[in-house]
């Protein structure tokens, strides 16, 4: 059933179609657009990683030894403002988001290649002010910037950071804007919205909030920034304003761009789990809606945040119910893989095996996630280490793994090379030990009572934070392993076929690396998302060979 | 099938034809439009918390706005939106000259609207109404609470300019596509699309003007 291997003469594809930095700097090339953002956003992985590694180092002990907590009030910051805006939102939108959307919808590039190539400039002009704010000594305040500590007591550069950050934001709402238009107008014949694949689905889910969410911390942060220069008080309670209303505006934003970071994700296990179980996902219906229903969802539950910030018990109320019904469509993406899993015929191969990591992830993340909508529990684990352990399992242990799963399953028709398997599996491995060992640990000690963002702490604390770090330096190693098996892949991998895993889907039905335009000719879609059927699959080749 | 390469005016190479080339790009507007309704939108909770925590100030604050210049800017808007709907009219039927001439009148009535605004600031910065500038404030409310009023009366007001500015730079260009004969009655979508960016920042100052100039327009000064 796997497609014959390609027999085509080596022709020009979008990597050699132009060579030279200009050509690399100036293209307006979806495909080369998204190489750019992979660039951008795996440095500012490492870069998070680097204060990782001191948040991590400071917790060794209990006492404060290594750096001041002034400093280490900065390290936390800077982890969190780098992964957050400028590794996890953009990572699996503006990477395989943008290489995939044209492709699996069988058009020939974004509608708007400008803004797209003018959004990977605006994302690095925003990381410019960002990482100069970073070099002339960081912000203090969190990466949540509430007042009054971004205001009255704020020693750092917040409005540096600020600016980096609302500029970083247009990046983000010109890639959403990118994928709905085109998405609603450029599908090819014959691709109904329910044959699309469900990657399409979910990024377009993610593409709503981009839209409706950025636009808000945009112009809290404006008001911020200008709060801080006219000194008049939007939010600063010692200037008569209210701190709870920049909550409020911070959160509308900042909780749905959890589901920016995981909805993405949940598209890339979609994509793994229907094709290496050769299989149509099961209630492809249900999970495609499900991904609009979190996105609807995931819009009305930002006051759990706020359970302990003077917002009435009412309202906490309704946040806590809301928040609860968020879980019921997560929960059917979560039955639908399994149920797809079920007496199927698996590939275990590296993809896959992210893929089942991303569902043991996100099931402990989530379930977590109702303990701390529950008012009740909130209020006492609030501002602890289970906190940090649950919103980790969810981006890190969520979204990292669908970006590494979607990387490696995608990584044939990137770079049309394939990556050495066995240090693949040993790396996924890796990773998933590494980060059990990291994060676990910290669900014991928030519960147990430990806060976040200190740093010492009491002796009995000592053994879970070894642990944790441990686990880290573990994890890290995991994250490097993929970094040097796929540089030696782009040189020196075997040479990919169109369809190296027999998958489904119209971007495997191009060569690997597709040529600049895609496709040769707009392919015609006869056939249903995910219809793996033998009998038809001759068929279905037909149409698309030229 | 698409080797027949059409000869169609303006396709841009990623598009099959150019109804798919004008829906995008009017899909496209219309969600940028969405984000900008968002954009001002938490500014306008801003106000709205402000307002009922301060009336009393917010009242006293808005009466000192004059509400004439600010009625007189209303109806500029107003007529250039019209202006504007009739130049995408001429781009319809292809009257390149009329085309022009209600492009230009449409960035005479939003020059017009900066010229207002910019001495109704610049009396504001005589009056030391400028908040965190030497603000000053003898008259009725809390000093405070009315520079919050201005606060935000800056921020909405100018984020508009600003929006007006960007769109007469949009104008700008258009008309020099129009004076070029780049339009035709098969091709004009950028007039149209622009048309709706105008539409849209009048849309926002309708909101403004009785927020921010008529909230204690009885009480006289």
């Amino acid at each position: 059933m796997n497609i014959e291997v390609q027999k085509q003469p080596p022709r020009t594809n979008y990597l050699n179609a132009t060579y030279g930095i200009k050509s690399w700097l100036l293209t307006k090339d979806h495909k080369r657009i998204a190489l750019l953002y992979l660039a951008s956003v795996t440095f500012f992985f490492a870069l998070g990683g680097l204060f990782a590694v001191g948040i991590r180092l400071e917790l060794l002990t209990p006492q404060g030894d290594m750096m001041q907590a002034e400093t280490y009030n900065r390290v936390f910051t800077m982890h969190g403002v780098a992964m957050v805006f400028f590794f996890l939102i953009p990572a699996i939108p503006a990477t395989l988001g943008n290489f995939l959307v044209p492709l699996m919808i069988g058009a020939k590039d974004l509608a708007f290649p400008k803004l797209n190539l003018l959004s990977w400039y605006i994302y690095n002009v925003g990381a410019l002010f960002t990482l100069i704010a970073i070099v002339t000594g960081g912000v203090d305040t969190g990466w949540t910037f509430y007042t009054p500590y971004s205001t009255t007591y704020s020693n750092g550069n917040v409005l540096l950071t600020g600016v980096g950050i609302f500029i970083t934001g247009f990046s983000s709402i010109l890639t959403g804007l990118n994928f709905i238009v085109t998405i609603h107008t450029m599908r090819a014949p014959g691709l109904t919205w329910f044959r699309l694949p469900l990657f399409i689905w979910s990024n377009y889910a993610a593409s709503l909030i981009m839209i409706l969410g950025t636009p808000v911390i945009a112009i809290t942060v404006l008001l911020l920034a200008a709060e801080r220069i006219a000194h008049v008080g939007i939010f600063d309670p010692a200037l008569g304003g209210d701190p709870v209303l920049f909550q409020h505006l911070f959160w509308f934003y900042s909780h749905p761009a959890v589901y920016i970071m995981v909805l993405p994700a949940m598209g890339v296990i979609s994509e793994l789990i229907a094709n290496m179980t050769r299989k149509n996902i099961f209630g492809y219906r249900f999970v495609a809606f499900s991904s609009m229903a979190i996105a609807v969802f995931g819009f009305l539950v930002w006051g759990h945040h706020l359970f302990v910030s003077t917002q009435s018990v009412y309202a906490g109320l309704v946040f806590s119910f809301l928040s609860y019904a968020v879980a019921v469509p997560s929960a059917v993406k979560v039955f639908n893989w399994t149920a797809t899993l079920y007496k199927s015929s698996i590939s275990y191969n590296t993809p896959i095996l992210y893929g089942f990591g991303f569902i043991g992830f996100f099931i402990i993340g989530g379930m977590t996630g109702l303990f701390l909508a529950a008012l009740g529990v909130d209020v006492h684990v609030h501002d602890t280490y289970f906190v940090v352990a649950h919103f980790h399992y969810i981006m890190v242990g969520g979204t990292i793994m669908g970006y590494l799963g979607g990387l490696h399953y995608w990584w044939p028709k990137i770079t049309g090379r394939m990556y050495s398997e066995g240090w693949a599996r040993f790396a996924a491995l890796v990773i998933f030990v590494g980060f059990n060992l990291t994060f676990f640990p910290q669900f014991l000690m928030g519960y147990m009572g430990m806060p976040r963002r200190y740093y010492a702490y009491p002796e009995e604390f000592q053994v879970l934070n070894v642990m944790s770090s441990a686990g880290a330096s573990i994890l890290g190693v995991g994250y490097l392993i993929p970094l040097v098996y796929f540089a030696w892949s782009m040189r020196y991998g075997p040479r990919a076929t169109e369809n190296p895993w027999g998958a489904f889907g119209l971007e495997w039905r191009t060569s690997s690396p597709p040529p600049t335009e895609n496709f040769l000719e707009t392919p015609k879609v006869t056939w249903e998302a995910y219809e793996f059927r033998p009998r038809e699959e001759a068929e279905v080749i037909d149409i698309t060979r030229h | 099938m698409a080797e027949s390469h059409s000869t169609t005016y303006g396709l841009a190479h990623h598009f099959d034809d150019i109804e798919q080339q004008r829906e995008a790009g009017t899909l496209g507007m219309w969600a940028f439009l969405i984000t900008e309704i968002l954009f001002f939108g938490g500014m306008f909770l801003a106000y709205i918390l402000y307002r009922a925590k301060f009336g009393d100030a917010f009242a006293a604050a808005s009466a000192h706005l004059d509400w004439r210049l600010g009625g007189a800017n209303t109806a500029v808007l107003i007529i250039s939106s019209l202006t504007m709907a009739l130049a995408v009219y001429y781009a319809q039927v292809g009257d390149r000259k009329k085309l022009m001439l209600f492009l230009v009148l449409t960035m005479i009535l939003g020059a017009t609207f900066l010229g207002v605004k910019a001495y109704e600031y610049y009396h504001k910065y005589l009056d030391h109404l400028i908040p965190g500038f030497g603000f000053q404030w003898s008259g009725h409310g809390a000093p405070k609470q009315v520079e919050m009023f201005y606060f935000i009366y800056f921020a909405m007001t100018g984020i508009h300019a600003l929006h007006m500015i960007v769109g007469l730079g949009i104008m700008t260009v258009i008309l020099i596509m129009a004076k070029r004969g780049r339009f035709t009655p098969g091709y004009h979508s950028p007039v149209e699309i622009s048309g709706l960016y105008w539409h849209f920042v009048d849309i926002v100052w309708i909101f403004l003007f009785p927020l921010l100039y008529l909230l204690g327009a009885h009480l006289h000064q």
